[in-house]
């Protein structure tokens, strides 16, 4: 790079400047991705100390004995493969998880398409209205659930009675609990997915719409053809980041159930608090918990790698 | 800068001078010579007792030259059990913590001898009962203290009028206040019959089968009262057994006339099965009749707390106690052991009983005798045998004898109440006998 001077007094003078020398550190420290880092640093400190460090701790103790004095390698994974308990907990994770997230996803597209149609002045209102559940802190909401659920004294059940229906044993016959704990999980779940699909429904290009009315397609097939195609990723995206949530919850059924009754409603992760802080065995509840890992790395696996194939032919 | 060198004959001069001065000056004692202590008692529901305790604490400190900070944990949500794990896990904390029944056995080896302590207030105050030996001792070690606060009885608390008018029993006939009770004829049989009365009349027993204490304390006890024992105090299982059978089917009936809903209830469910007045008995420490007072007085004014029915092999009830415990790693055990002698005088305990309207019940043997118990109303008298004054019945706690490890995996997976449920929603007994010898082989590991 060359810097023209020019000579005040007399005639020009082409300088050659000499490059200025940058030192290699702040040349590391110019650098985009050196920045980048660095704006990024809290975060991953925060996540290393709150998430990596207790899920390499977890697997520490995971691998002691209940005394936490002797280390036991597998053998908690070995006993926990050997309880009746725990394989009901296994399926019971398959079945809340895959219900609740099914049921979200259904509610979620069809209250996404109702709030689409709604003439824009008014969907603020509807929006902010639909999306209450979800930002009520679960734990309250929960709460709210257990008083209508109670036992004994449920709001649901004195209605019911002026139809001669009931008393239903909302928390107390297993079935019953555990379609209690899915429908509370749903109702504070599905908001999330509404305003997904319906960011994900004002990006599909209206004129795809109307080459179908042109062509004669019905209302199915719009939505066949065009509207989930268009919202694949986003069902995908949403539906993996729904379910790793939905297995991990604690929340919902230590409110509801508390894992009962007869452990039918417990997840991987009350029954974690149930084994190890609950009953003491500290090791044995961190195995549980750790279980969650595989069988999400599992599902995030094969659903982005559909995504990325996806990705890859467009 | 001119530098004086000290020569030898200066330092030793020095030296000598220092010692003699510092060996010779009066000792000025600070506000908090004695250091500092921090505690993390348990957070008592009756509002106002934890006030007491600070009082009592305080004078203590201020007596002892001592620095205190007390933190109440309340035991909801179970906060109190994760801040033991976390400062076991971490080896620091607070110099005493409050542990409810089971953990001073799982952290036994973390925790300070309190032999010590324990002799001079057995030798001040009476024998413990054998509910604190069990839960507190460890190889001849007393691994805390047994804590005044939140300690309890949950024996039945019944409705004298209910069971008058379904039953045609006087309870307070079979356990009068200021007197030795009556209560030969009060057994599992005249139980089962009165709770079949009462659930004729519309007012059933609340007992709850759940998974929480209320639930598993009741069944515990029952089993006890057949000579039940899942596991026996060597840790051998001894689930197929007459008693345990006989038990299950005890409950099987109870069942029959019991709310539904029971299997789902928790420790709240059957508080409010009383103070709603529908109910005509629940088995509870005297919280529910508390709560009552403040908001059902014509329900609380015929409430009677009083013992367990006797049953084929001896008449148990289950005792909670709250253990004062010090950590191993605590760096002031000395003043630690202090304060705790000093909340187990008589006059200390006295005090916390009353701030607590009778629900803390300390477990030494003549400590059990405190006017509150007899003053407290209404009715008057509706206290009296909740201390068991007369022994009449042995204090217990769920799952025991089995070794405490063992019994703690008994107890918090309810597997007691869970076996109830399963038998009387139609499992054939043998089953249900199968699944609990499985669960409980699974809780041998060590």
């Amino acid at each position: 790079m060359a810097d023209v001077v020019i000579n005040s007094a007399s005639q020009p003078v082409v300088a050659r400047a000499r490059p200025r020398k940058v030192s290699p550190v702040r040349r590391f420290f110019q650098q985009k991705s050196t920045i980048a880092f660095f704006m990024a640093l809290p975060l991953i400190l925060l996540i290393g100390l709150l998430v990596i460090y207790p899920a390499f701790y977890s697997i520490h103790l995971a691998t002691l004995n209940k005394s936490m004095q002797r280390f036991v390698g597998f053998g908690n994974f070995k006993f926990l493969f050997t309880r009746e308990t725990f394989w009901m907990v296994v399926q019971q994770s398959c079945i809340f998880a895959i219900t609740a997230v099914i049921f979200k996803a259904l509610i979620g597209f069809i209250a996404a398409h109702f709030v689409h149609n709604i003439p824009s002045a008014k969907q603020r209102i509807w929006r902010g209205m639909l999306l209450v559940p979800w930002v009520i802190p679960p734990a309250m909401s929960t709460l709210a659930w257990l008083w209508l659920f109670d036992p004994s004294y449920s709001a649901f059940n004195y209605i019911l009675a002026y139809f001669g229906i009931g008393p239903i044993p909302w928390t107390g016959d297993a079935y019953w609990a555990r379609f209690s704990v899915i429908l509370v999980n749903i109702w504070y779940g599905a908001p999330f997915f509404l305003i997904l699909y319906l960011a994900a429904l004002k990006s599909v290009p209206e004129q795809l719409y109307e080459a179908a009315a042109i062509d004669g397609c019905n209302w199915w097939q719009r939505i066949w053809f065009i509207t989930l195609p268009m919202m694949r990723n986003i069902i995908a995206i949403t539906v993996l980041f729904s379910l790793i949530v939905t297995f991990a919850n604690f929340d919902i059924v230590r409110i509801l159930t508390a894992g009962g009754p007869l452990d039918k409603t417990h997840l991987f992760a009350t029954w974690s608090f149930k084994v190890g802080i609950e009953g003491g065995d500290i090791p044995l509840g961190a195995s549980v918990s750790l279980f969650m890992f595989p069988i999400l790395a599992i599902a995030a696996t094969f659903i982005l790698r559909d995504i990325n194939q996806r990705g890859n032919e467009a | 800068m001119s530098r004086k060198k000290l020569s030898r004959r200066e330092f030793v001069a020095a030296t000598a001078v220092s010692s003699a001065a510092l060996m010779t000056a009066p000792y000025i004692r600070g506000a908090h010579a004695a250091g500092k202590l921090s505690m993390a008692f348990w957070d008592h529901w009756v509002p106002g007792a934890n006030d007491v305790t600070t009082k009592i604490v305080n004078e203590w400190a201020e007596k002892e030259k001592v620095a205190v900070t007390i933190d109440y944990v309340t035991s909801q949500g179970f906060k109190n059990l994760i801040t033991i794990a976390a400062e076991a896990q971490a080896r620091a904390g607070h110099d005493i913590i409050t542990m409810p029944t089971w953990w001073p056995h799982a952290n036994a080896e973390q925790l300070e001898p309190m032999n010590d302590i324990m002799e001079p207030l057995i030798a001040q105050n009476g024998k413990v009962n054998g509910t604190v030996e069990y839960l507190a001792i460890a190889n001849g070690k007393w691994l805390g203290v047994p804590c005044t606060t939140g300690s309890q009885i949950k024996g039945p608390c019944t409705r004298i009028d209910l069971l008058k008018k379904h039953a045609n029993i006087d309870v307070q006939a079979l356990y009068p206040a200021g007197s030795e009770p009556k209560a030969d004829a009060w057994n599992t049989d005249m139980f089962l019959k009165a709770a079949e009365a009462c659930h004729k009349g519309g007012n059933p027993f609340g007992i709850g089968l759940g998974e929480t204490s209320d639930s598993v304390d009741t069944a515990g006890a029952f089993l006890l009262a057949f000579g039940g024992q899942l596991v026996d105090a060597k840790g051998n299982i001894n689930i197929k057994t007459d008693a345990v059978r006989q038990w299950l089917e005890f409950y099987k009936k109870l069942m029959a006339f019991l709310p539904p809903d029971v299997p789902a209830w928790d420790d709240a469910s059957n508080n409010k099965w009383l103070v709603s007045g529908k109910g005509a008995m629940i088995m509870n420490p005297p919280s529910a009749w508390a709560v009552a007072k403040r908001d059902a007085p014509e329900v609380a004014e015929q409430c009677w707390t009083h013992g367990f029915p006797v049953g084929p092999k001896g008449r148990f009830a289950p005792y909670l106690p709250f253990i004062n415990t010090v950590w191993n790693f605590s760096p002031n055990k000395s003043a630690a052991k202090s304060l705790l002698t000093h909340l187990l005088q008589r006059s200390s305990a006295e005090r916390q009983v009353a701030a607590s309207g009778g629900y803390d019940l300390p477990a030494f043997e003549k400590l059990t005798d405190f006017k509150t118990w007899a003053e407290e109303g209404p009715p008057k008298g509706t206290l009296f045998s909740y201390p068991n004054p007369y022994n009449h019945q042995k204090l217990s706690i769920a799952a025991s004898p089995a070794p405490p490890k063992i019994a703690q995996q008994i107890y918090s997976q309810a597997t007691l109440t869970k076996m109830c449920v399963r038998y009387y929603q139609g499992e054939a007994m043998e089953k249900t006998l199968d699944w609990a010898e499985s669960e409980v082989e699974g809780f041998m590991r060590t």
